[in-house]
């Protein structure tokens, strides 16, 4: 037999191997040991020697055509064996995966959260205090002597004459200055509780209060931070406004109102500079140090921020309510 | 603070629109609340006159009338009014007028007689809610003028809410003044000029307590007629300010307190014994009031007595018996200085606040008594006739409020403000204030008239300069301080970070109130007296929790009965714990917690769908823990709670603290607490799971690590959790890991005993592990669970 019929019978018994075990068939009946091209090179002891060497190219040609072509075949029938593999492994991706459910935080909290996040940016730390309050940090040393029109203006919820329901987180003011001295910058986030319950009030709701106290801090600083944060919470270059108003904690006091494009002017927060007496109160030097303190109503910031009608939404915790804010 | 529009610029007249004041006023301090046109839209209502009344034919209640209306021909207009009659000038609406409530006239028929229009009542013309018949205008009224412009109604009521620090504004005097500074305008005063004094008759006046009572003017009026009708102009001016008419002496007290605010009382002169007596009330002093209770009184409430007994309430509130009725002729006025502090917080005591408490509670100037006093004797001499008496003063000068002198300093004024305010603006503002101002070369040194109670010190002066300069004008700068970082402790771990766990578990986060039902309350937790609020929104909001989950239980309830199937619920807050050794007596304690209930997933098309259990509920706890780094310092163990089913709930410990519990809430209160099915929770003392510790790094092991499965059988009343924590404590060499992976009861395992599959993971860092060793491992914790637990190995 020729060596290129040879070849080609090998060719077509490639082209014709369906699997791994076929192909490695052909390979051992054409290149294995006792394969019709290795027999071919048993027979090259019969030629010259002159003859030898390019006999002996043509079978080692031939025998590299063939493992090429077994090569070439064994590709192909693995991407084959894969292919199908993977065809038989396919799913459905649209089906839902499991335990995709995660809960969120409460809208109130969120909102915390983002103003401690501003403040806590400037450095202002954040302080707790307790809710069930004394009428010394609640009122008393606030500036709020006990027969002071503003007390009954506060619906406070009384346990006995001098103990309540903080009405107000300013108490957490005195706390801290009472134990520490300038620079202060503290936020204090917070439960506060007034006996009030209707279409705008609830009896609980959430303040959070800011303090700064250090030797130059003046009216236009308590301008600045509070259109700075302003501007921030609701990522709108709205229009702030300060009217004067009245806290006996503060004085200057002012009242903030913020105004969107086309819409009204809208009540957020209360401040003002740290009214004398209360500096006097817990021992800070009111000729050195000066102060701006402000507190704002965090249901209110929350409902215009994320268009929330009705107050009394955020302690119902329906969960059809809550899971909007996730 | 109501007052009409029109009635204050009668006193002082701006270039503004209503809007524009309202603006004005706000921006200076005295907010405007509202402002309501003083009557609603109607038209075609003129002032009418009736000529002719006669009974309808037809019906009893019914009377025909021709009335004038100021056309070529008299109206036939039908009215059911019982004070219509032949004389009267009246409100008509004439045919095609529209009534609020779009509400139009038309020609009609009544009983058979035609009606071309209508005699109209206040109430039907939005103007107040009387419907007591038809209004009777003044015999002067012009026929045929449109009722609108007769009566001026194109104005405003505006509502200003004022702050307790400005009762000089409690009137519209003091409201005129600072729109007259605010413009830099002059305030015309109505003329009041002394009446004449036409009787002799007067009483005297005792000041006993001249500290709270430093001034007393008293006058009598004699011959007066309480029958006589307020005219018209005040009773419009009194309801455009929100005050009802209720008789001439009344009404004049009230319209001075509204023009001048300053509070008036008059009393029935021949009610009293002897002199008047300004006294602080005896200890338990009874007095019975206008509104007929009677109080018991103390000895720090200020009293209006005669001889015989308190009268009134001074300053608060008057008392049956003295007060003015229709039958009095003869009245004593009383115009009379109460010092704040004698006033504020009684009226409060009483459950009582009136306009004049307000008032007096804030502030009355000192100065304004003879004037009050002559405007109302004026208009009640006016209104009801009578002869006024000589007004008797008494005083007690040492005690009335004096001018007070402040000093500001501009360096101050500087340093609070952020900007510099020149010395001309400073001077301006105050002299408009009518406040006397000197400057002192470093300063200004400034007398402050005395109904300015508000001011008293330099930041009081610091602010009246910028309220006038306006704060719009004072820019925002940002503020300047030195860098320093907050410390972060790694260790302390907030509350954030617990609920971003939970979160991340499919906890939704609730807020509950603080307050919650004391019956939910005293269901769970029987043992603990609760911090209760006397005065509650509702018995239902009164009990402060000693648990977080009674509000959370609500929670529950409040979805499972909309619809609502898979509930996971957390809550940080205070819990309140009396303990009288805290401070204000109550352990204000912040707590973490979680319910959960229904379903444990929402339903999956190859996982199914199943109910929450004990196991879904624990496994958020560890992952909670484990989250701090020191899961392992914690330990579950078997324990009663009154608020929990008895075989499913633990207490938690770290080390030998118990820091909260788990567990199914006791199926016997879930019907009552109005869940829906098994419900369960667990909290845990935020305190004493915050801390973490900081991470040490070790070493990684390079050598193989060795596992060993052991399955023993041990009685079934033993817990695992103890096989576990035995294990760990043997000191097994080299342990790393240990994992319970399977727990068997059923054939081929003794009736009361079941079977516990462990893997126990062994490695060495410094080589591989021998055979031996580890044999010698294992077989000391089989010993071990032998002898400690009685477990044979299973075969």
């Amino acid at each position: 037999m020729q060596l290129t019929d040879i070849v080609a019978a090998a060719q077509a018994a490639v082209a014709s191997a369906s699997n791994p075990s076929e192909l490695d068939q052909v390979r051992v009946d054409y290149l294995g040991k006792k394969g019709l091209l290795t027999e071919q090179l048993k027979s090259l002891g019969k030629l010259s020697a002159e003859e030898r060497p390019a006999a002996g190219q043509l079978i080692n040609e031939a025998k590299q055509q063939v493992q090429d072509s077994i090569n070439a075949r064994n590709d192909e029938l693995k991407a084959a064996e894969l292919a199908s593999k993977l065809a038989a492994e396919q799913i459905d991706v649209s089906l839902p995966g499991r335990r995709a459910q995660v809960g969120g935080l409460h809208p109130v909290s969120k909102t915390i959260q983002r103003i401690e996040a501003f403040f806590g940016d400037l450095g202002f730390r954040v302080v707790e205090g307790p809710e069930v309050e004394d009428d010394f940090h609640n009122f008393d040393a606030l500036n709020i002597p006990s027969n002071h029109p503003a007390r009954a203006d506060h619906d406070t919820f009384y346990f006995t004459p001098t103990t309540m329901l903080r009405t107000q987180t300013s108490g957490v003011q005195i706390r801290t200055m009472e134990t520490e001295q300038p620079p202060l910058r503290i936020i204090s986030p917070g439960r506060v509780y007034r006996n009030d319950y209707d279409q705008t009030h609830t009896p609980m709701f959430h303040q959070v209060e800011g303090l700064m106290v250090d030797t130059d801090v003046s009216f236009t600083q308590l301008k600045g931070i509070l259109v700075d944060f302003l501007r921030n919470y609701f990522e709108e270059e709205l229009e702030v406004r300060f009217r004067p108003s009245y806290f006996p904690f503060t004085e200057p006091s002012a009242e903030v109102d913020v105004r969107r494009k086309g819409g009204q002017w809208l009540e957020v927060l209360g401040c003002g500079m740290v009214h004398p007496k209360v500096l006097a109160a817990v021992g800070i030097d009111s000729e050195k140090y000066t102060g701006f303190a402000f507190g704002m109503g965090v249901e209110r910031l929350t409902m215009l921020r994320y268009g929330v009608n009705d107050l009394r939404a955020f302690f119902e915790n329906d969960v059809r309510f809550l899971k909007q804010f996730n | 603070m109501k007052f009409s529009e029109q009635w204050l610029r009668t006193w002082v007249n701006p270039a503004l629109s209503s809007l524009e004041l309202s603006e004005q006023l706000s921006m200076a301090g005295l907010e405007v609340d509202s402002m309501e046109p003083v009557a609603e839209a109607f038209n075609n209502v003129v002032v009418g006159e009736v000529l002719e009344c006669w009974r309808h034919p037809e019906a009893d209640k019914l009377q025909v009338t021709k009335v004038a209306i100021g056309t070529d021909e008299p109206a036939i207009i039908v009215c059911g009014a019982p004070n219509c009659r032949a004389g009267l000038k009246v409100a008509v609406a004439t045919l095609g007028a529209v009534l609020p409530g779009d509400f139009k006239i038309k020609k009609a028929k009544l009983r058979g007689q035609e009606s071309n229009g209508m005699l109209c009542s206040n109430a039907e013309l939005g103007l107040n809610d009387d419907h007591d018949g038809i209004i009777e205008l003044p015999s002067d009224a012009p026929v045929g003028m449109d009722y609108r412009a007769y009566l001026q109604l194109d104005d405003c009521t505006m509502d200003v809410d004022l702050t307790p620090n400005r009762a000089d504004c409690l009137g519209v005097r003091g409201i005129a003044r600072e729109v007259g500074v605010l413009n830099g305008l002059a305030v015309t005063e109505p003329s009041i000029e002394p009446v004449a004094v036409t009787s002799s008759s007067e009483r005297a006046i005792q000041l006993l307590a001249p500290a709270a009572c430093p001034r007393y003017l008293g006058r009598v009026i004699e011959n007066v007629d309480c029958q006589a009708r307020s005219p018209m102009w005040l009773t419009e001016r009194l309801r455009r300010s929100g005050i009802r008419s209720i008789d001439p002496v009344v009404d004049v007290t009230n319209y001075v307190l509204l023009e001048l605010g300053h509070p008036m009382h008059a009393f029935d002169h021949d009610q009293l014994h002897g002199a008047i007596q300004v006294r602080m009330a005896t200890p338990s002093e009874k007095l019975t009031l206008l509104d007929g209770e009677q109080v018991t009184l103390q000895g720090d409430v200020l009293v209006i007595a005669d001889e015989h007994q308190a009268l009134a309430m001074a300053g608060i509130f008057g008392g049956e018996g003295s007060g003015v009725t229709a039958a009095t002729r003869t009245i004593f006025l009383e115009s009379a200085f109460f010092a704040p502090a004698a006033i504020t917080g009684r009226a409060r005591r009483f459950g009582l606040h009136t306009d004049a408490s307000h008032r007096y509670e804030r502030g009355v100037d000192p100065e304004l008594q003879r004037l009050a006093m002559e405007r109302a004797s004026a208009l009640i001499l006016e209104i009801c006739g009578g002869q006024a008496g000589p007004i008797v003063e008494a005083v007690a000068p040492e005690y009335l409020p004096q001018p007070k002198v402040v000093t500001l300093r501009a360096a101050r004024l500087a340093k609070v403000l952020g900007i510099q305010v020149s010395a001309q603006v400073v001077e301006d503002i105050f002299q408009r204030l009518g406040f006397n101002v000197e400057n002192t070369g470093s300063g200004w040194q400034v007398t402050v008239p005395t109904f300015r109670f508000d001011i008293a010190i330099e930041e009081d002066l610091i602010e009246e300069v910028a309220r006038i300069y306006g704060y719009h004008r004072i820019e925002a700068a940002a503020p300047a301080a030195q860098l320093r970082m907050i410390p972060r402790h790694e260790a302390q771990l907030s509350a954030s970070f617990f609920k971003r766990v939970l979160i991340d578990r499919g906890y939704q986060e609730a807020i509950t109130y603080s307050f919650v039902d004391p019956k939910h309350q005293a269901l769970l937790f029987d043992d603990t007296a609760a911090l209760t609020l006397p005065f509650p929104i509702s018995l239902e909001m009164s009990s402060m929790r000693v648990s977080l989950w009674p509000g959370l239980l609500s929670a529950v309830a409040y979805n499972q009965k909309r619809q609502q199937q898979s509930l996971s619920f957390c809550e940080t807050g205070l819990r309140f714990i009396p303990d009288h050794n805290a401070e204000n007596g109550v352990r204000q304690q912040p707590m973490l917690a979680g319910v959960r209930a229904g379903k444990a997933f929402a339903e999956h098309w190859q996982e199914g769908e199943r109910a929450v259990d004990f196991y879904d509920i624990k496994g958020d706890v560890e992952a909670l823990l484990a989250a701090t780094g020191e899961g392992h310092l914690y330990r579950f163990v078997a324990d009663q709670h009154p608020a929990l089913h008895p075989g499913q709930s633990a207490a938690i410990f770290r080390a030998d603290k118990r820091v909260g519990y788990v567990g199914a809430i006791h199926p016997q209160f879930e019907k009552r607490l109005g869940l829906n099915g098994r419900t369960f929770v667990f909290e845990l003392e935020f305190n004493a799971i915050a801390k973490r510790s900081v991470p040490r790094a070790q070493a990684i092991s390079k050598y193989p690590m060795i596992r060993r499965d052991l399955a023993i059988v041990v009685k079934q009343q033993i817990a695992a959790g103890e096989i576990i924590a035995a294990i760990e404590n043997v000191g097994v060499n080299h342990l790393v890991d240990l994992n319970l992976f399977d727990v068997y009861q059923g054939p081929g395992v003794a009736e009361g005993q079941r079977s516990l599959a462990l893997s126990l993971t062994l490695q060495r860092s410094d080589r591989t592990l021998e055979e031996q060793e580890i044999n010698a491992a294992i077989a000391a914790v089989v010993e071990m669970l032998a002898t400690e637990f009685g477990a044979t190995l299973r075969e």
